[in-house]
């Protein structure tokens, strides 16, 4: 399996805030992508993820095969742990939670009511649902914000792990988590209206 | 599917849940209505079935901001997109529960809200009757506004702006089916036109939610 | 901005802004000028040189402003949803702001048509208000235009303004047929039936009809004068944001 992207553009409020992206990564590697805050990162991953709309270029495959960690992990905090995670388990159709459960060590915490956690415990809960959904891309954006040295530690070796059974990952982080793989470095794009007028009649307010 | 149901369900009883709120809004609605118009029981008896609808729509209007904006503030709605369930399914979803929390427990309150209001023995029947058919589509309707406004800040407001005049239908034959069963006329017409307009919405809606629901995730 | 701009050859491509701007630029005056024309001589000749209905006396003059402002509020509805389904498919930006530009113009011909209808009302059935289901519908189609406004206005982002406001026009305008019959069945009303039909048989009579044609034809050339230049004015603003965000990311 194969994740390619190729010469992908977005365009946000009338402005492109990505141009020209391409890049390929293949089973049991990690693609880390770095670069200044507002260059993009998160608008890319959502673009994998299927959220946001790609106006040029293509992605493939598509957004039923990636899973996706934003900066919100959409756990509810009356509900527990193990209620949290079961619900994204069922909604991919996944039985065991207990793998999760153990590979980010939330196993003592299982009963608690996500509410009650730490700001760590809580990004680890959220990074828990990704191996809950049964995917083979895993998008993480700054996944490591709030956890301590060890959780680092322990999320990379899941991440490691998923690499190891054959799948891929796209990770935006400043961290170097030593996976295997390559580093994008994403640059500032023109912010330009496209070129011709008369062609692209959509955009064509300037 | 099912999970989702039964997560909005779970979280609606629980703390801070907000289940029952709308039940004790319908109750404040009825208990003023006397403090209005005067406690003459013959003035109250012909605007029962009315007020009680009213009160109804009301109370369903009071919970819809929740239905998705919790979702949206925590991240779990873009989850739900990137879920191998469709949109259409997570609107329909929502309104459900919506319904089975706010909608059900109004339809079997408003009879004993009815003794308060002096409804005529005759409307019992046909006020809960009209009140099971038609507020379904009050919250497939509401979470069609909920999407709508999910990603503005102070979007309650607007909301209920929106989503009043799309009641206009369903308050009329509604209302109409419990005034004319508690006056004893033939109600069969605005009945069938009722049930047409819940089956219609409920089949149709969801569609017009998750386009609003992607649109505003984008 | 000024090089000349190929002949078009096809319609949509009066929906690229520039294009809209240019044509819009050169139909404004023609607009203008006819518009004036007709409400002038339409108004005047309805309000000095028509006889009083024998039965209604001199107010029936209102029907001048009534009618066509009741039109007008139920096509500027229309025209809205035209509007926004080409948004919706075909996704040309003039069109949304087009039906934008709509909205306002839309409801104040609703309140116009209100107000003039209880002023005329008042000596007619003697009261200022009925919950006739033809004032009720219009007082609800005010309602939805103000939904429709209040949205464009909340939404900060422009391109989801429109879609979302869009997706409102297209199922709005379903419960707002559904509402009309809905009010229909709930109570018959005091209203006359339609004062201008392509039927001859329940028509206002002939010398009250060439004026109202005339004003009708006024009201409808000041529409579109209020939508062109609404809907310039909101190009040049999205011009104007395109511009700042272009600076702002320099």
């Amino acid at each position: 399996m194969e994740l390619i992207v190729s010469d992908l553009a977005v365009v946000r409020g009338g402005m492109r805030v990505l141009e020209g992206v391409n890049f390929r990564v293949s089973s049991g590697t990690a693609l880390v992508l770095r670069g200044p805050n507002g260059i993009g990162k998160t608008t890319l991953l959502r673009t994998l993820a299927g959220l946001q709309l790609a106006d040029e270029g293509a992605v493939a495959p598509g957004p039923e095969a990636m899973a996706y960690a934003s900066h919100a992990d959409g756990n509810k905090g009356t509900l527990s742990v193990s209620e949290n995670l079961e619900f994204w388990a069922s909604l991919h159709g996944v039985d065991d939670i207990s793998v999760a459960l153990r590979e980010f060590n939330m196993e003592a915490l299982e009963a608690r009511p996500a509410g009650s956690l730490s700001a760590g415990q809580k990004r680890r809960l959220g990074l828990a649902r990704m191996a809950v959904t049964g995917r083979r891309i895993w998008l993480f954006d700054e996944p490591t914000v709030s956890l301590d040295v060890d959780s680092v530690a322990l999320f990379a070796d899941a991440v490691r792990r998923h690499l190891g059974q054959g799948g891929l990952a796209v990770i935006a982080t400043h961290i170097d988590l030593g996976l295997e793989g390559e580093v994008l470095q994403l640059g500032p794009f023109k912010a330009e209206a496209p070129e011709d007028h008369h062609e692209d009649f959509h955009e064509a307010f300037l | 599917m099912i999970a989702l149901l039964k997560r909005d369900l779970a979280l609606s009883v629980r703390a801070g849940g907000g289940f029952g709120l709308a039940l004790a809004f319908f109750l404040i609605v009825v208990t003023l209505t006397p403090f209005a118009v005067g406690p003459n029981s013959a003035t109250l008896s012909t605007i029962a079935a009315g007020i009680l609808w009213l009160g109804a729509l009301l109370s369903c209007l009071l919970s819809l901001d929740r239905i998705l904006a919790l979702d949206y503030e925590d991240g779990a709605l873009e989850l739900l997109a990137t879920a191998p369930i469709p949109m259409e399914g997570v609107a329909t979803i929502k309104a459900l529960a919506h319904w089975l929390t706010t909608g059900l427990p109004l339809t079997l309150a408003a009879p004993a809200f009815g003794v308060l209001l002096n409804l005529p023995p005759e409307g019992f029947l046909w006020l809960t009757i009209s009140l099971a058919i038609g507020t379904p589509a009050l919250s497939v309707v509401g979470t069609f506004g909920a999407a709508l406004t999910v990603g503005l800040k102070r979007g309650g407001l607007l909301l209920s702006l929106i989503v009043l005049p799309l009641y206009v239908p369903t308050l009329i034959f509604g209302a109409e089916v419990a005034r004319r069963g508690a006056e004893g006329m033939a109600f069969e017409t605005p009945l069938a036109l009722l049930a047409g307009i819940t089956l219609a919405t409920v089949a149709l809606l969801p569609f017009a939610s998750a386009a609003a629901i992607r649109i505003n995730l984008r | 901005m000024s090089e000349r701009l190929p002949r078009p050859t096809s319609l949509w491509e009066y929906a690229n802004p520039r294009r809209f701007m240019a044509f819009s630029g050169f139909l404004l005056p023609f607009v203008a000028a006819g518009t004036v024309a007709a409400l002038v001589i339409g108004l005047v000749w309805g309000f000095f040189f028509t006889p009083d209905d024998y039965r209604q006396g001199s107010t029936v003059k209102i029907i001048y402003i009534h009618v066509p402002s009741a039109m007008v509020a139920i096509n500027a509805w229309l025209m809205m949803l035209v509007a926004s389904l080409i948004w919706l498919i075909r996704r040309h930006h003039v069109s949304a702001l087009a039906a934008k530009a709509a909205a306002p113009v839309g409801a104040t011909m609703t309140l116009i048509a209100l107000a003039t209808g209880a002023i005329w009302g008042q000596p007619m059935w003697g009261t200022w208000w009925a919950w006739d289901p033809r004032l009720t519908s219009f007082l609800v189609l005010f309602l939805f235009y103000l939904g429709y406004m209040a949205l464009w206005a909340a939404i900060e982002n422009d391109d989801t303004a429109a879609e979302l406001t869009s997706v409102l026009c297209i199922v709005g305008s379903v419960f707002a047929v559904l509402s009309r019959y809905a009010l229909v069945f709930w109570n018959q009303g005091l209203h006359q039936g339609a004062s201008l039909s392509l039927d001859k048989e329940e028509n206002v009579s002939d010398v009250f009809y060439w004026p109202l044609l005339l004003c009708l034809a006024g009201f409808v050339g000041f529409f579109v004068l209020l939508i062109l230049v609404r809907t310039r004015t909101e190009v040049r603003a999205r011009r104007m944001r395109a511009l700042q965000a272009r600076e702002r990311m320099t």
